[in-house]
């Protein structure tokens, strides 16, 4: 063998071993106990479209984080204030932007000007304006804070849906940012999608609030009670008949306590009443905090709220202290486990919206599979078959070539840890038809050359010589085309992206090199008058 | 073996009659393009929005019994398509007034309460928000127009002046005819689609190219022939592999459309379009306008001489 054949023999061969290699994990089911250390534990992984499973996008509602923080801005000052007994009219976020305080006179606006300019630096304050009497000081939060805070919203919504995936248990799942405001997850393999979808799309905010006992409930609409009242609903399931009816309820707008400050909840059982229920645990400052509220309410009504809905509004008997209480509600145990998961893993910093689901089930992710094996088989007898009839002991050398390229294909994507879709599995059978393209322009070059008169080995350099550049002009500009689909596509399309330029890039190591080592080490050992072609 | 042998077909000298059957092509293409920018043509929901659910059915169901069970839940511009192997049905709804999430849960429900007897089971469920329908319409117009950008500039760089324009209007030519095939035969124009539709523009060019380069190789050899006659000879001589690199392909994607399944059925077809398409162009559509080109610029220069 001469030096030129040697190494690029050497080559094929150490490509062909690390493609078993890397191709080992995915193809043995289980792999043998010394298989360790440096070799390859990556698999081919499956898209959803192939194994089944959830793909979401969701949207989170930044902008209503940002309007959180300035409600919260404005309780906060008014605990201030009133800790200080200083008088004011009102307190309450305006638009999307600012917190507007109304005060009596002008000596308190400078008094409390200061003070927030103390408490709040990154906040700006607008100077304090007279109308009708009162005096109307401003706070405004500015584009860059405010775009600040929709980005650690984000920022956060991942980590607690996260958190929330990992506790509701699921392989390997995928959640990532996409854009500003976008979070993708992706649930590969799950049974039950749409309690999934609603376990993550919760926003579970959780508040304790009391129930204003003047206002008479059901006669109440939400123009009828005071400014820092709110009306709210509380759905209760008929234990016997199944029925749902919903009893409205007079609230006071502002939360005792929020779930922020929870450490623990866990599903009990009710001995008595076999009823399911939710038992948290505060943290020291929820403790406190309860604590204080439930001994200054006794014999008042604590409603129980979570997204806006009342679970349960029970009396306070006594004062509670010890940070521990119960969420009841007619629930069933899965969803108490899921109202569990979500406590546990904390509420959204705002309300996120679905945009995308797409659910694909398991059959039909193997029927896919199958399906596209089949074609694969097919495309390959049928090239096979053609090449060896029509390019006779030629065409058996572009079949080789061929067979070499979706090995390595095959290779390079589990080395690459890369995901095969549907789409995928089309541009490897695409492909077996490409690959031997170049062959066949080669073949052409090499049957004219002979025509020519040329002898089988001049013949055959000529043909690789020629044919060289329209190779890789076609390659080229697949490859074009299929960067930018890398580029812009999404999972299934991604996947197919992937195979294609991946397999184009190999096809010309293949074509170009493989097959030709092949004919050179067959002429240097057997003088041939012509080529079998 | 050899499925051509020596030909002397007269390709050029068909080139008012091909040129004419292109540019109706063409022109039922671009009218297509149109229709998908207008959002009017027949669009996947990844493109305008909304839900997608197959179902599979233990019994056959009647495709029109279903559409009205839907019409009678406020589903009524459901779109009802039957998949013959298995009780499949896929339905297919735009925009509605229900939220992301909902739709999908709606249909299941109407299926339950109004086939008691037929159980079956979601196969799979797309739900797309409109705004994320607006955002892949225009991505993929951005990706359609950077890879178009990206093959003529390619193009530019490796042929001169008129093999560039030649293979461009070729290229061209192609994507539009699979608009027009889809647009004639009411197929959904989805991801997809533009996925086969950029695959084929990639792919085009290699019969092209085998053409060009033959073309420019018997030109330099050989000055005093007249132009339509070399490039006959040309298309001629290259027409085996023309066709034989396309076949070996067309098997490929033939295999995937019949044997594939259904969820890539109108993919593997748009494919197997494109690549005969690519074919036909390379012959009848790129080498003729370069022949005319160069024609026309040899009429000037000899006009410029004689001056």
């Amino acid at each position: 063998m001469s030096k030129g054949n040697a190494w690029r023999v050497s080559l094929i061969l150490l490509f062909i071993t690390l493609s078993i290699l890397y191709l080992t994990p995915t193809l043995v089911a289980k792999l043998p106990s010394w298989w360790q250390g440096v070799l390859p534990k990556d698999k081919i992984h499956l898209g959803l479209d192939l194994q089944g499973g959830t793909h979401l996008v969701m949207e989170v509602e930044t902008q209503k984080a940002v309007e959180g923080a300035l409600d919260l801005i404005a309780t906060d000052l008014e605990d201030v204030l009133n800790s200080q007994t200083i008088r004011f009219k009102r307190i309450a976020r305006i638009g999307a932007d600012r917190v507007q305080v109304t005060l009596y006179d002008r000596g308190t606006a400078d008094n409390v000007q200061k003070q927030i300019k103390k408490k709040y630096p990154e906040l700006e304050l607008l100077p304090p304006v007279d109308e009708g009497g009162f005096v109307n000081l401003q706070l405004r939060m500015d584009e860059k804070v405010a775009q600040d805070r929709k980005d650690k919203s984000v920022a956060q919504a991942l980590e607690t849906i996260r958190n929330r995936i990992d506790q509701f248990g699921v392989s390997e799942p995928v959640i990532q940012r996409e854009g500003i405001n976008h979070i993708v997850v992706q649930l590969p393999g799950i049974k039950d999608p749409k309690r999934a979808i609603e376990l993550i799309g919760r926003t579970a905010r959780l508040e304790f609030k009391l129930v204003d006992e003047n206002i008479n409930a059901s006669s109440a609409t939400p123009g009828s009670i005071p400014e820092d009242d709110e009306l709210l609903m509380e759905k209760k399931v008929d234990a016997q008949s199944g029925a749902v009816s919903e009893i409205p309820l007079v609230v006071k707008k502002k939360s005792m306590i929020t779930g922020d400050l929870l450490t623990d909840a866990q599903v009990r059982i009710d001995s008595q009443f076999n009823q399911p229920y939710v038992s948290i645990e505060f943290n020291s400052t929820g403790a406190r905090l309860f604590d204080q509220v439930t001994a200054a309410n006794v014999g008042k009504r604590f409603a129980i709220v979570l997204d806006n809905n009342i679970y349960s509004a029970p009396v306070i008997r006594e004062r509670i202290s010890g940070g521990s209480a119960q969420i009841t509600g007619s629930f069933s145990e899965r969803e108490a486990a899921d109202l569990a998961i979500v406590l546990r893993a904390g509420s959204l910093p705002a309300p996120v919206n679905i945009i995308q689901n797409v659910t694909v089930g398991p059959s039909l992710g193997q029927d896919s599979i199958n399906k596209g094996l089949m074609a694969g088989l097919i495309g390959v007898a049928l090239v096979v078959i053609f090449m060896s009839i029509y390019y006779k002991a030629c065409g058996i050398v572009a079949n080789f070539g061929m067979v070499l390229n979706i090995v390595f294909l095959m290779g390079a994507l589990a080395a690459l840890g890369a995901t095969l879709t549907l789409p995928g599995i089309a541009a490897i059978v695409l492909l077996i038809g490409m690959s031997v393209d170049a062959n066949v322009l080669i073949f052409e070059r090499i049957r004219e050359e002979m025509r020519l008169g040329k002898t089988p080995q001049a013949s055959l350099d000529a043909g690789y010589d020629k044919a060289f550049l329209t190779i890789i002009d076609s390659h080229v500009t697949t490859l074009i085309t299929a960067a930018v689909l890398f580029q812009f596509g999404s999972g299934p399309v991604k996947g197919f992206a992937v195979s294609l330029s991946l397999g184009i890039i190999i096809n010309l190591f293949t074509s170009l090199l493989a097959t030709k080592v092949v004919f050179d080490i067959f002429l240097s050992r057997v003088r041939v008058k012509r080529l079998s072609i | 073996m050899q499925l051509i042998g020596k030909t002397k077909i007269d390709f050029i000298g068909m080139r008012k009659f091909s040129f004419v059957i292109s540019a109706i092509i063409a022109l039922i293409g671009i009218t297509g393009v149109v229709q998908v920018a207008r959002n009017a043509a027949n669009m996947g929901i990844d493109f305008s929005g909304g839900t997608s659910v197959q179902l599979k059915f233990a019994k056959p169901v009647h495709i029109d019994q279903a559409r009205e069970a839907l019409a009678r839940h406020n589903l009524k511009d459901a779109n009802l398509q039957e998949i013959k192997d298995g009780n499949k049905l896929l339905i297919k709804i735009g925009k509605t007034s229900l939220a992301v999430g909902k739709v999908a849960d709606t249909i299941e429900e109407v299926f339950k309460k109004e086939f008691p007897a037929n159980a079956f089971i979601m196969e799979s469920s797309t739900e797309i928000g409109p705004s994320v329908g607006d955002k892949m319409r225009k991505d993929t117009l951005v990706a359609v127009a950077i890879s178009m950008l990206g093959i003529i500039i390619y193009i530019a760089w490796r042929f001169d002046f008129k093999f560039g324009i030649g293979a461009t209007i070729a290229t061209l030519h192609d994507v539009l005819a699979m608009f027009a095939v889809f647009f004639l035969m009411n197929k959904e124009i989805n991801l997809l689609f533009i996925t086969a539709v950029l695959t084929i523009a990639g792919y085009s060019l290699t019969d092209t190219v085998v053409v060009f380069d033959r073309i420019r190789e018997n030109m330099h050899k050989n000055l005093k022939e007249a132009l339509p006659t070399l490039f006959n000879q040309s298309i001629n001589e290259v027409l085996s592999r023309t066709i034989i690199t396309s076949l070996t392909t067309f098997l490929a994607a033939v295999s995937l459309f019949i044997f594939g399944g259904e969820v890539i059925h109108d993919f593997a077809f748009a494919l197997v379009v494109g690549i005969v398409v690519a074919t036909y162009s390379s012959v009848f559509v790129a080498s003729p306008i370069v022949m005319v080109l160069e024609k026309r610029a040899m009429t000037n220069s000899a006009v410029e001489s004689k001056a």
